[in-house]
């Protein structure tokens, strides 16, 4: 593993994803992220002094669309793959609090 | 409202007994009675729903208070697969604030993730703006007592989503409502410019009254249009040393009450902690902190940081293309902006010679100033126009919890119904009653008040006939007139009043106390 992720970076992210690790996976994870980080690196031997920052790999700009209204699901095909429901609301355990 | 928080003097517990501490005024600082200076230092989050007809990324319907989970789709459930598509409104909508807040428009804008798990977040990523918001560096210009005004900067407004409800009230479990989720949403980050509850407030009404002016939102509170997320610390001088205490950002308030209670609350509760422990209760070792507001109790009130909830983790989002706002594009839209609300209440005042009470009201919105503009325009005098609307109008508006455009008054209707008030065909009580009427029904003011007998009867002959009945009815009345003496006055109002009855209230009593003067004169 590169000293620039450790396993607790991994476990990090692994938490800030929902993830459970085990230590096996914690160790190949982190592996495979050093190797994403090493190419970056490599890009960054690049100049790019002069270049436009893109958003985007593709050059296209102002994908929009008119503000008119189209049909939405019912609320049966909404909760359709829901695990859980409860009436018509998506059901899940007990949060407090609001917003993030 | 505002302008009783400006004098308002707030007595704070503190350590050593009763302290007053000002939490209004403009700019002023505040004198505590052992000489400490304490200048409250306030920024503002402010997010404001955008009223576009359609969700941001997708074309479910964006309404409140419909059935749950009754406009979603593939995008706004955050389905795989699913792409979303920049609603071009939503653009232009937010390019009005940032223009009317005097920013500059950035030509070239993107859309990034934020990041982070909470059950009404289906993505598990908000797409919001990071580092290239659409509008940045512009500034408010608030009132403040007597004819003065503050410009409160603006840092920027971005555009992103909003997360959907999530519901508390089920027994052993929460649901999750996603009707909002996907809905427009501007957030409008202010620099840290406030210092005074009054300023803050200041800052939140004139946000609304723009927003609504502009279109862009009705910014029902009720609805949670807007929410506010203040954050305060303190600057404390004693003894030549300054002393900041520890930023804290109030989260999601919803109510003006509210905002003002917590701004209010924070600088209270800080200076009492610093007072404590003026060293430890500091930026430097408490740093920033959330809290939120208990309505009931009118507190702040410590707030669980959830877990390593800042690493969001942002990154462009590659499914969305940028924008590229092009001059063209951005003139236009300012085109569409025309007189803002704070230039239109100045002119009612000097043009049309209004009150600043009724300048103010009928400036609360765009539609309802225009409407004045236009009974203007038809010939109807502006005062009279402003005196119905501000009663009556005022009247049903709160009745509806509307503005008062929205009660259904054309500009027709109060032009003619001022210029009959004007011209004396009706009297200010039938004037009342006309205008609720023609609210209701979109029927002329005159044709309601032929049918309901409300025109002032001019016709000399018929008030002769109705004051000969009342002078035949009531011969000791005529005889108390005609001797003089204590009971003369009595009588002539009695007979007055008489003829007032028969008319049923259509006579003009100038006119009635003049013809019957003549006619006991006989």
């Amino acid at each position: 593993m590169s000293n620039k992720i450790d396993a607790n970076l991994v476990r990090h992210i692994g938490k800030l994803s929902r993830i459970e690790l085990t230590d096996a996976e914690v160790d190949a994870l982190g592996c495979q992220m050093a190797d994403i980080l090493e190419y970056f690196d490599k890009l960054q031997e690049l100049d790019t002094q002069n270049v436009e920052p893109m958003a985007h790999a593709v050059e296209l700009s102002n994908v929009l669309a008119d503000d008119v209204q189209r049909d939405s699901l019912t609320a049966e095909q909404a909760l359709a793959n829901a695990p859980a429901r409860e009436g018509d609301f998506f059901k899940v355990p007990k949060v407090l609090g609001e917003g993030a | 409202m505002v302008a009783q928080v400006c004098n308002l003097w707030l007595l704070v517990v503190g350590g050593t007994g009763l302290q007053p501490v000002a939490v209004g005024g403009t700019n002023e600082k505040i004198m505590t009675d052992n000489n400490d200076n304490v200048l409250p230092i306030i920024g503002m989050e402010i997010h404001v729903e955008l009223a576009t007809k359609t969700k941001i990324f997708c074309r479910c319907l964006n309404r409140f208070g419909d059935p749950p989970n009754t406009h979603t789709c593939p995008v706004c459930l955050g389905m795989p697969g699913s792409l979303p598509v920049m609603n071009k409104k939503a653009v232009e909508y937010s390019m009005k604030v940032g223009l009317a807040l005097n920013c500059t428009i950035a030509g070239r804008t993107k859309w990034d993730r934020k990041n982070y798990y909470y059950p009404d977040l289906p993505k598990a990523y908000q797409i919001s703006q990071y580092d290239m918001p659409l509008a940045s560096d512009g500034y408010l210009e608030i009132p403040l007592e007597g004819d003065t005004t503050k410009k409160l900067r603006v840092l920027r407004a971005h555009l992103e989503e909003d997360a959907g409800k999530n519901v508390h009230d089920l027994p052993g479990c929460t649901g999750v409502d996603l009707n909002r989720a996907g809905v427009p949403l501007l957030e409008i980050v202010s620099q840290p410019d406030m210092n005074s509850v009054a300023e803050v407030t200041g800052y939140a009404r004139a946000m609304q009254r723009i927003v609504r002016w502009l279109g862009v939102s009705e910014a029902n509170m009720q609805m949670g249009h807007m929410r506010f997320e203040p954050n305060i610390n303190l600057h404390i001088t004693r003894d030549g040393k300054i002393y900041k205490t520890p930023i804290i950002e109030v989260k999601n308030l919803n109510s003006f009450r509210s905002l003002e209670g917590a701004v209010a609350f924070e600088i209270r509760r800080q200076y009492e902690l610093w007072q404590d422990d003026p060293d430890g209760f500091t930026l430097e070792k408490l740093g920033k902190q959330n809290r939120g507001y208990d309505v009931d109790r009118e507190q702040t009130v410590f707030q669980r940081d959830k877990e390593e909830a800042h690493d969001y983790r942002y990154f462009p989002d590659p499914d969305l293309m940028p924008v590229v706002v092009s001059s063209d594009w951005r003139d236009r839209v300012a085109g569409e902006i025309g007189e803002l609300p704070l230039a239109r209440r100045e002119r009612f005042m000097t043009e049309y010679k209004l009150t600043f009470e009724e300048a103010d009201s009928l400036t609360m919105d765009g539609p309802t100033g225009d409407l004045l503009d236009a009974v203007v325009e038809a010939g109807a005098e502006a005062k009279r126009c402003s005196k119905l609307l501000m009663s009556r109008g005022l009247a049903l508006a709160n009745e509806k919890n509307c503005t008062i455009a929205m009660t259904g008054i054309k500009a027709w209707q109060l032009a003619d119904l001022a210029k009959m008030q004007d011209g004396g065909d009706i009297n200010a009580t039938a004037a009342a009653k006309i205008f609720d009427k023609m609210t209701a029904t979109g029927d002329s003011p005159a044709d309601i008040a032929q049918a309901d007998g409300l025109l002032i009867v001019k016709d000399d002959s018929q008030i002769e006939k109705w004051i000969d009945d009342a002078i035949a009815a009531n011969p000791q009345a005529v005889a108390e007139i005609a001797q003089g003496g204590k009971k003369q006055k009595k009588s002539f109002s009695f007979l007055v009043g008489q003829v007032m009855q028969a008319s049923r209230g259509a006579a003009a009593p100038a006119d009635v106390q003049k013809q019957l003067t003549q006619k006991l004169a006989e």
